[in-house]
C-alpha cells in the first residue's frame, strides 16, 4: 500500500519522456473477413470494392493493402451501399432507413473514409405510415448527379448529389396507374419498387420494377410512361442487356424472364421467353440475375436463389448459365450479393465479364468467367480466417529467410497458384511492394489443422495450411466416397469456398502450438491430449509415425477418466506431403485436452502438460523423460472430463442468465460520452438499471482454498538454461506452472550433442515453489543477470542475439493471476514483486515479455512485461524492476473471446480477434507499428465552386508529384479503361485536365520493424513528397 | 501485594523487576520497561533463565487487580509490562497440563497462588478458553477518518476459516457540487453465520465499502472489488460507511475505553495506516495496544519452498518472523533479533513511516541474503 502511493508519486519527468519515446497505443488494421457482411459494392472506375456490414462498418478494399474502413454513428445493418463511379464516393442505407454519404479524403498523407452528408427519407405529409417511405432499392445515375430511391409505398423519389437533397419531382404509383389498362389494375396497388435500373444507353430513362410484377420505362425528362411491361410474376430484380433492346426480370417462383423493349409498342403483355430453370416442381425466389453478353455469342445468366424448394431449398447457391453450361455454385454460407468485372467502355459492344465476385456470409468467392470450366481464383485478400473456428493462434516474428522460402514452397506445392495475375483482378497495376516486406507469420489455428498467414501486411496472406487429421483414424474418413459417387447429379452443384464450420471430430481441435524457427521444429497439441512432433522437410514422404504413450496419472489410485477417448493413429505407413512432416506422436493418458506446451530444440525436448500433470519427452531417442502428476487428492473435476455432472446447474444457469444480461447491455447504441455530466446521466442510468433488477448480483468473499477444482491443470511450461542447483553452474532446467499456483522446477541433464543418441536425458526435481495466493500461474519466463529474457534456443549459437548475461545472477518472473514475482536464483528468494488485483482489482489474462525501442534512438531499447486483464486492459510494465509503465483500454471487458484469444509479438504488438473472422492488430510500441497507409488520390468534378478551383490545383499539383514518382505504374493505369472522362459533362473545365486526374490508388503499406527497411524506403522514395512514410 | 518481597531501587522507573514462577521454582530478572522487546523474545528468555529450553509453556501474570491473565502475544505482554508496578509477577504452566480456568477475573486475589486454584468449589464463569490470543479484527486510523466511516482490519492467520461476507452493487447518495447524485457502490450484502467478518461485530449487512486495503472502490465493478478484496484476503483492510452510524469511535475520548482483552480495539496510532513498529510503539501512549507486525510483505511473501529432498520449508521475508513460526533453540537467535529491534528503533525517529518500510524491507532482505535465517 505505502509502496504504491510511493510509485504515484515518483514522476520523474525524464522518465516520462522515455517511456513517450517507447508505448504509444494504436489499434491500426483488422485482419480477415469482415463479420456479418450485409452488403457490396464496386467501382470499375477507381477499382474498389466495398463491404457494408451488420454493426454498421463500411470497409473499402482495393489494391492488396489498400483497406479503409469508416463506421457509422448508430450500429444499423447497412442494407445497401453505392460508389459514385471514380469519384471516390460511396452512397450507404442502412436498416434504419437512413442514407449516408462518404468521402475518401486525404489526411496526414494517407486516405480515411469520412461520413459528409447524410438524409433521412420524410414521410409523405398526410400519411401515417412510416413503412411507406422505407427505401427498398437506390439507383444512382452514371452521371453521378442524381440518385432515385424506391420505396415500400411503391413511390420513387429523386435526390440531387453530392448534397443529398431532396428534388421536387417525386414519382407516386397513382401517376403510373394512369397509363395502366384496366384490366390490370383489379384495383390492386402495385406494390413497393423492387428494382430500379438505368437505360444503358439513354441515361434519361430508368426502368422502375414494382413488387406485383409491373415494370416501367419512365422518361425522366419529359415525365411520362414509355413503355409498360404488364408482368404478373411477383418480381425480384432486373437487370438490362447491354444494348438497351431488351432487359431480363427474374421472380419470386424460380424464373426468369427476357423482354423486349420497343418503342413501336407501348404496352407489352408477355415477354421473349420465360424459363424456370430448376422447375417444374416450386422454386424457391431469384434473388438477382445479370445477364451479360459475350463476344463469343450466347449471354451469360448468373443468378442466386431459384432452387427446388423441397430437395434444395436449404442450400445457398447461385447459378451460372451459358448456351449448354450450367455450373450451379454451393456455397456454405449465405449468399449475400454478386457482381461482374466485365468491359464498362460504352463504346464497346459486348460485356465480356471477366470475373464473378461473389460476397456470402462468410468469405468471397471469386470465379474467373473466361477460363473453361470457371475455376475459382485465390482472393489475394479477405481470406476466411475461420473456414473453421480458431481454437489457437501465434505470432513468430522475424522468420528467418530460409524458413520463410521452404514454408511458400511447401504452400504453393499443396494449392498451385494457377494464374496469380487473375487473381490481382482488382488492380493488375498495383501490388503490394515486396520489399519493404519483413517476414512475420500469424498461425491460426483451427480444428486439426494448422494455417500460415503472412501477416507482416495490412491484409493476411495464407501461406500454407497443414492437417493433422491425416495421422488418425475419425469417423469423417470414408464421407469422401459418398460425394464423389454424385457424378451425373442434378443440378450440377459445385462445392466452392472454404468455409467449413462443421469439424469432423471435436478431438482434432489444436489447443497450443510451439515452434522453432531456426530448425524448423513444430509442436502442435489437441484435444485428445494428442502432442505431435512435425519437422519441416522439401520432399514427399512415406513413413510410419512412433506412438508413445505417456501416463500422466503415474500411480494415482481412485481415478476414472470419463471423458473422451483418445484418437486412434492409423497403422501403417502414410503419405505426406513436403511441408511439416509429423515424426513423434506422444499421447497423454488420460486423454484430457494438452493445456501447455513447449518445444526445445537444441535439447531435442517437449514438455506438455494437461489438466493431470505434465510429462516431459525426448523425440530424438523417442523415449518419455519424466511424467509428474498434479492432481490434487480432492479434485474430483479433473477427472470427469469436459462433460461434467458435478458442475451445478443451478450455476450455470445463472451464469447464462448473466451473459444474456451483459450482452443486452453492450448491444445498445453507441453513446458518445464526452462531458462528465452526460457520464453521471450515464452512471444514473445504470442506476436505474440496477434498481430494477429483483435480485442484486452479489459476490462472495472466500480466499482460494487448496482443494479448488481443477487445481492440477498445468497452465505453462518453459525450457531455460540457468542455476538451479547452486550458484556456480548452469544447465538446462525446465520450469512447469499450475493453476492452483504451484511451480514444479526440473534440474536437466542433457547430453551434449554428439552423445544424444547413447546417452538419455536425466530430469531431476529441484524445487516447489507454492504461491501463497494460490492464483494460478500465467507464464514463468528467467531473465539473466542483466534482467533480459533468455534468448531462444539457437538464437545463440547462430548469431541472432547477444548471449545472455551467465555472470550475474539469474532470476524467474513468476505471473500468476493476481501478481507478478520475480525471485532471485538459485535461492528461489523473493526479490520484486507486483499485487495488480490486490490493487486493481483485475486478474491478468495474457502476459508477454516484449522488447521496445525507443522511436528518438534505435539503440535505446527496454524489455517490459506486457499484460492484459480480464478488463480488456492492457498495462505494461518494466523488468524486473516491475514498475507500472502505461495502461490502455484495449478490449470491451464483455468481449471474452476477444481477451481469450490475444497474442502478443516479442516487439510490442498484439492481434485479438473482433468476430469469429477478424483479428485487431494493435501496436503499444511507439516504434513498431503496422498500419495501413494507403492512398487513394481522386479528383471529384461535382463539387467545384469559384472559390475552391484553387484548392483544387493544389490538389492536381501533388498528384502530378506522385504520378511523377509512379510513372511506370501511370502509364499501365492509362492503358487500362479507367480514362474515360466523366459521363456529365456537366462540368467542361475538367475535360482540359483529362489526363491528370487519373485515379491512383497506392499502398505505401509498411511495417516498421528494422530502420534499415526505412532507410531503404526512405531512399528509394525520394521522388515522392516526403512524409508519406509516416512510421 | 503485601506478601512481596518487594527490592527498593533507584531504577524502578525505568526497569521492571519480574518474578517468575515455574513449579515450585523462581526467577527473578529484570526488563527495561522503555524496550520491552516482542513477546517471542520474552519466551525465550523465559525457557533460558528457567533452563527448560523445550517446554512449551502457557505464561500467565497477576495484573493490578490480581487477575491472573495470560501472555501469548506482544500486546498482552507490552501490556503486562507497562501495567507492572513495579514487580511483574509470572506464573508459567507446561502447555500439557495447563489449567485455563484459572484465568479470568479475581483469579489472583482471591488465591494467592495458582496450585490453590484446584480447590475452587465455584468455578467462574468462563469467557473463553484463552489458549492462543490473537487478534482477528481492529479499528484503526481512528483518527484520520471522518467519524462516519470505519476502516477495518480482518486478520486472517493464514488459517481456513473464511472470511465470510458478501457484496453486492447498490447505490448510495453524495453530495456533489450540483448537488445530491445518486452514485453506484459497493455494499455488503450477507454475512456468512460464524465466518470471521460476522464474529468480529465491526462489519455489517448494508454497510458501504469506500475502500480495500487503501484503494478506493469508487468506480470499481463488482467484480473488481471482489478481486481485489480475495487478492488481499490474508491482510483484508476495508473502510466502510457502516449503516448503523450509532456504533461510531468517538475521537478524543480515549481508546482505553474499549481497550483489554476483549477481540475489539481501537488503534489511532499516528502512522497513516497503522504501521506500527516496536519502535514507534514505545513512544505511543500506553492505552493503544495495537502493535502486532502489520507486515502485509511478509505474510504473503512466505511463497513456500520445497527442495528436492522434500523438507517442507519458509522462505521468510523479513527474518524477524524466523523466530515466530519456527520452532525455535532459543538463545542463538535471541541476539540477533535484539540487534534487529534496535536498529528499528533508531530508524523510527526519522518521522517519515514509509521510509521506515522502506529501509525495513531492505534489510530484511540484507538479512536474507547471508543466508542465516533462511532455510534453504
Amino acid at each position: 500500500m505505502m509502496k504504491f502511493r510511493f510509485r504515484r508519486q515518483g514522476n520523474d519527468p525524464h522518465r516520462e519522456k522515455i517511456k513517450q519515446d517507447l508505448f504509444a497505443f494504436n489499434k491500426t488494421v483488422e485482419h480477415g473477413f469482415p463479420n456479418q457482411p450485409s452488403a457490396l459494392a464496386y467501382d470499375p472506375k477507381l477499382q474498389l470494392m466495398a463491404i457494408g456490414t451488420k454493426s454498421g462498418a463500411i470497409k473499402i478494399y482495393g489494391a492488396p493493402g489498400v483497406e479503409m474502413t469508416g463506421l457509422h454513428k448508430d450500429t444499423a445493418a447497412v442494407t445497401q451501399i453505392h460508389f459514385l463511379y471514380g469519384q471516390g464516393r460511396i452512397l450507404s442505407l442502412l436498416d434504419d432507413n437512413t442514407i449516408h454519404l462518404w468521402e475518401i479524403v486525404q489526411r496526414e498523407n494517407r486516405s480515411h473514409l469520412v461520413e459528409v452528408h447524410s438524409f433521412n427519407l420524410p414521410g409523405r405529409p398526410g400519411i401515417e405510415s412510416t413503412s411507406a417511405t422505407r427505401v427498398t432499392v437506390m439507383l444512382l445515375k452514371l452521371s453521378c448527379d442524381l440518385l432515385a430511391l424506391g420505396t415500400e409505398g411503391g413511390g420513387v423519389h429523386f435526390l440531387e448529389l453530392p448534397t443529398l437533397t431532396l428534388l421536387n419531382k417525386s414519382l407516386f404509383q397513382d401517376e403510373i396507374m394512369q397509363s395502366i389498362p384496366e384490366e390490370y389494375k383489379c384495383g390492386k396497388s402495385l406494390g413497393p419498387v423492387e428494382s430500379l435500373q438505368q437505360h444503358p444507353q439513354d441515361s434519361d430513362k430508368i426502368l422502375i420494377g414494382y413488387s406485383r410484377g409491373l415494370v416501367v420505362l419512365w422518361d425522366l425528362n419529359s415525365r411520362h410512361v414509355d413503355n409498360l411491361f404488364l408482368g404478373k410474376q411477383q418480381l425480384e430484380s432486373l437487370v438490362w442487356e447491354r444494348s438497351g433492346n431488351s432487359f431480363v426480370s427474374s421472380h419470386s417462383d424460380g424464373g426468369y424472364m427476357v423482354w423486349a423493349v420497343s418503342s413501336s409498342n407501348p404496352c407489352t403483355h408477355d415477354p421473349i421467353s420465360s424459363t424456370i430453370p430448376y422447375g417444374p416442381f416450386p422454386c424457391k425466389a431469384v434473388n438477382k440475375i445479370l445477364w451479360r453478353t459475350t463476344e463469343s455469342g450466347s449471354p451469360l445468366v448468373l443468378f442466386s436463389g431459384g432452387m427446388p424448394r423441397a430437395s434444395y431449398g436449404d442450400r445457398h447457391c447461385l447459378t451460372i448459365l451459358q448456351d449448354s453450361s450450367h455450373v450451379t455454385l454451393d456455397f456454405t454460407s449465405r449468399v449475400i450479393d454478386f457482381f461482374t468485372i466485365h468491359c464498362t467502355d460504352k463504346d464497346k459492344e459486348f460485356d465480356d465479364p471477366s470475373a464473378l465476385v461473389v460476397l456470402l456470409e462468410e468469405e468471397l468467392v471469386v470465379i474467373d468467367l473466361q477460363m473453361a470450366g470457371w475455376p475459382t481464383v485465390p482472393a489475394p485478400y479477405l481470406a476466411p480466417l475461420h473456414s473453421s473456428a480458431i481454437t489457437c493462434s501465434c505470432h513468430i516474428s522475424n522468420v528467418p529467410p530460409k524458413l520463410w522460402e521452404r514454408v511458400i514452397s511447401a504452400g504453393q506445392q499443396q494449392c498451385p497458384l494457377q494464374n496469380y495475375e487473375v487473381a490481382e483482378l482488382k488492380d493488375p497495376t498495383q501490388k503490394l511492394k515486396t520489399s519493404a516486406f519483413s517476414p512475420q507469420v500469424l498461425c491460426c489455428h483451427e480444428d486439426g489443422t494448422v494455417r500460415f498467414w503472412d501477416a507482416s501486411g495490412v491484409s493476411l496472406k495464407p501461406l500454407y495450411k497443414l492437417s493433422t487429421a491425416n495421422i488418425f483414424q475419425t469417423d469423417g474418413d470414408h464421407n469422401d466416397s459418398l460425394t464423389q459417387a454424385g457424378e451425373e447429379e442434378w443440378p450440377p452443384f459445385r462445392k466452392v469456398g472454404c468455409f467449413d464450420p462443421y469439424s469432423d471430430d471435436p478431438r482434432l481441435a489444436i489447443q497450443k502450438i510451439s515452434v522453432c524457427k531456426y530448425s524448423g521444429k513444430l509442436v502442435v497439441a489437441g484435444t485428445a491430449g494428442q502432442v505431435i512432433v512435425l519437422v519441416l522437410s522439401d520432399e514427399k514422404s512415406d513413413h510410419m509415425i512412433d506412438v508413445a504413450t505417456v501416463d500422466l496419472l503415474q500411480d494415482r489410485e481412485g481415478f476414472t477418466w470419463k471423458g473422451h477417448d483418445r484418437l486412434p493413429p492409423k497403422s501403417g505407413s502414410v503419405v505426406f506431403a513436403p511441408g511439416f512432416q509429423p515424426v513423434v506422436l506422444v499421447q497423454c493418458m488420460p486423454p484430457a485436452a494438452v493445456t501447455a506446451v513447449t518445444l526445445h530444440a537444441e535439447w531435442n525436448l517437449i514438455a506438455f502438460g494437461t489438466s493431470h500433470g505434465f510429462g516431459l519427452f525426448d523425440y530424438h531417442r523417442r523415449s518419455p523423460v519424466l511424467a509428474r502428476c498434479t492432481l490434487h487428492p480432492n479434485d474430483s473435476l479433473a477427472m470427469e472430463g469436459p462433460l461434467s455432472r458435478v458442475k451445478s446447474l443451478k450455476k450455470s444457469l445463472r451464469q447464462s442468465f448473466r451473459r444474456i444480461r451483459k450482452s443486452r447491455v453492450s448491444g445498445k447504441k453507441r453513446v458518445v460520452v464526452n462531458s462528465p455530466t452526460s457520464k453521471v446521466q450515464e452512471a444514473n442510468a445504470q442506476l436505474a438499471e440496477h434498481d430494477a433488477e429483483v435480485t442484486p448480483v452479489q459476490r462472495r468473499i472466500e480466499p482460494r482454498s487448496a482443494d479448488d477444482s481443477l487445481s492440477g491443470v498445468v497452465r505453462c511450461l518453459c525450457f531455460a538454461d540457468t542455476f538451479l542447483r547452486d550458484g556456480t553452474h548452469h544447465g538446462p532446467t525446465m520450469w512447469a506452472g499450475t493453476n492452483s499456483g504451484s511451480v514444479y522446477a526440473y534440474a536437466l541433464d542433457v547430453p551434449s550433442q554428439e552423445k544424444f543418441s547413447e546417452q538419455s536425458v536425466e530430469a531431476l526435481l529441484g524445487k516447489e515453489i507454492q504461491l501463497m495466493h494460490r492464483a494460478p500461474v500465467v507464464s514463468i519466463a528467467v531473465l539473466d543477470g542483466r534482467g533480459n529474457p533468455l534468448p531462444e534456443p539457437y538464437e545463440v549459437s547462430r548469431d541472432l542475439a547477444k548471449a545472455p548475461d551467465m555472470q550475474g545472477s539469474h532470476s524467474v518472473l513468476i505471473v500468476s493471476e493476481e501478481q507478478f514475482k520475480v525471485f532471485m536464483l538459485p535461492k528461489v528468494s523473493a526479490k520484486t514483486k507486483f499485487k495488480l488485483t490486490a490493487h486493481e482489482g483485475c486478474r491478468v489474462r495474457k502476459v508477454a515479455l516484449s522488447n521496445f525501442t525507443s522511436v528518438s534512438s534505435e539503440e535505446y531499447s527496454e524489455n517490459a512485461l506486457v499484460c492484459l486483464t480480464n478488463l480488456g486492459d492492457i498495462h505494461v510494465f518494466s523488468v524486473p524492476a516491475l514498475r507500472p509503465q502505461v495502461r490502455y483500454d484495449c478490449i470491451r471487458k464483455e468481449d471474452i473471446s476477444g481477451i481469450a484469444s490475444c497474442v502478443f509479438t516479442k516487439t510490442g504488438q498484439g492481434f485479438y480477434l473482433i468476430s469469429p473472422s477478424e483479428y485487431e492488430r494493435f501496436s503499444l510500441s511507439a516504434r513498431v507499428i503496422t498500419e495501413p497507409l494507403c492512398r487513394v488520390d481522386v479528383e471529384r468534378p461535382h463539387d467545384l465552386s469559384a472559390h475552391s478551383s484553387l484548392l483544387r490545383l493544389k490538389k492536381k499539383d501533388k498528384t502530378v508529384v506522385i504520378l511523377s514518382g509512379l510513372l511506370d505504374e501511370m502509364r499501365s493505369s492509362l492503358s487500362s479503361p479507367v480514362l474515360d472522362s466523366p459521363n456529365s459533362s456537366a462540368d467542361v473545365t475538367l475535360d482540359t485536365t483529362g489526363e491528370l486526374t487519373v485515379e491512383d490508388v497506392k499502398d505505401f503499406l509498411m511495417t516498421v520493424d528494422e530502420a534499415e527497411n526505412n532507410y531503404r524506403n526512405m531512399t528509394e522514395e525520394d521522388g515522392r513528397p516526403a512524409g508519406i512514410l509516416i512510421n | 501485594m503485601n506478601k512481596n518481597h518487594r527490592v527498593p531501587s533507584n531504577r524502578t522507573l525505568n526497569a521492571v523487576e519480574v518474578k517468575s514462577k515455574f513449579g515450585a521454582e523462581f526467577r527473578r530478572f529484570s526488563l527495561e520497561r522503555s524496550k520491552p522487546g516482542r513477546f517471542d523474545e520474552f519466551y525465550g528468555l523465559l525457557q533460558h533463565v528457567h533452563r527448560i529450553p523445550n517446554v512449551d509453556l502457557l505464561v500467565g501474570y497477576a495484573d493490578v487487580h490480581g487477575d491472573l491473565l495470560p501472555i501469548n502475544n506482544d500486546d498482552n505482554y507490552h501490556k503486562a509490562i507497562s501495567m507492572a508496578a513495579p514487580l511483574l509477577r509470572l506464573f508459567l504452566q507446561r502447555k500439557e497440563e495447563a489449567d485455563y480456568s484459572a484465568f479470568g477475573t479475581d483469579t489472583v486475589t482471591r488465591k494467592k497462588t495458582p496450585a490453590a486454584l484446584a480447590a475452587v468449589k465455584k468455578p467462574p464463569i468462563i469467557i473463553s478458553l484463552p489458549k492462543d490470543f490473537r487478534p482477528v479484527s481492529s479499528i484503526i486510523d481512528v483518527d484520520i477518518l471522518p467519524e462516519t466511516h470505519r476502516r477495518v482490519r480482518l486478520y486472517k492467520h493464514g488459517q481456513e476459516k473464511p472470511l465470510g461476507f458478501y457484496i453486492r452493487d447498490g447505490s448510495s447518495v453524495r453530495v456533489t457540487p450540483q448537488g445530491l447524485e445518486k452514485v453506484p457502490g459497493i455494499f455488503i450484502s450477507r454475512m456468512v453465520p460464524g465466518g470471521l467478518a460476522e464474529s468480529t461485530g465491526l462489519l455489517a449487512v448494508n454497510d458501504e465499502v469506500l475502500e480495500v486495503n487503501g484503494i478506493e472502490v469508487s468506480g470499481k465493478s463488482l467484480d473488481q472489488v471482489t478481486d481485489m478484496m480475495i487478492a488481499n484476503s490474508h491482510n483484508l483492510i476495508i473502510t466502510v460507511k457502516p449503516a448503523n452510524q450509532r456504533n461510531n469511535v468517538v475521537r478524543n475520548s480515549g481508546g482505553g475505553a474499549t481497550s483489554g482483552s476483549s477481540g475489539r480495539s481501537s488503534d489511532s496510532s499516528t502512522s497513516f495506516y497503522g504501521y506500527s513498529t516496536p519502535g514507534l510503539m514505545a513512544m505511543t501512549p500506553s492505552h493503544i495496544i495495537q502493535n502486532y507486525e502489520p507486515d502485509e510483505e511478509s505474510e504473503e511473501e512466505e511463497d513456500l519452498v520445497i527442495e528436492a529432498d522434500r523438507g517442507a520449508k519458509l522462505i521468510l521475508q523479513a527474518g524477524a518472523r524466523a523466530t515466530a513460526s519456527t520452532s525455535m533453540p532459543a538463545l542463538p537467535r535471541y541476539e540477533p533479533h535484539l540487534d534487529l529491534r534496535t536498529s528499528n528503533g533508531t530508524m523510527a525517529s526519522s518521522a517519515s513511516a514509509g521510509s521506515l518500510n522502506a529501509h525495513k524491507g531492505l534489510e530484511g532482505r540484507s538479512l536474507e541474503e547471508d543466508g542465516t535465517v533462511i532455510t534453504l
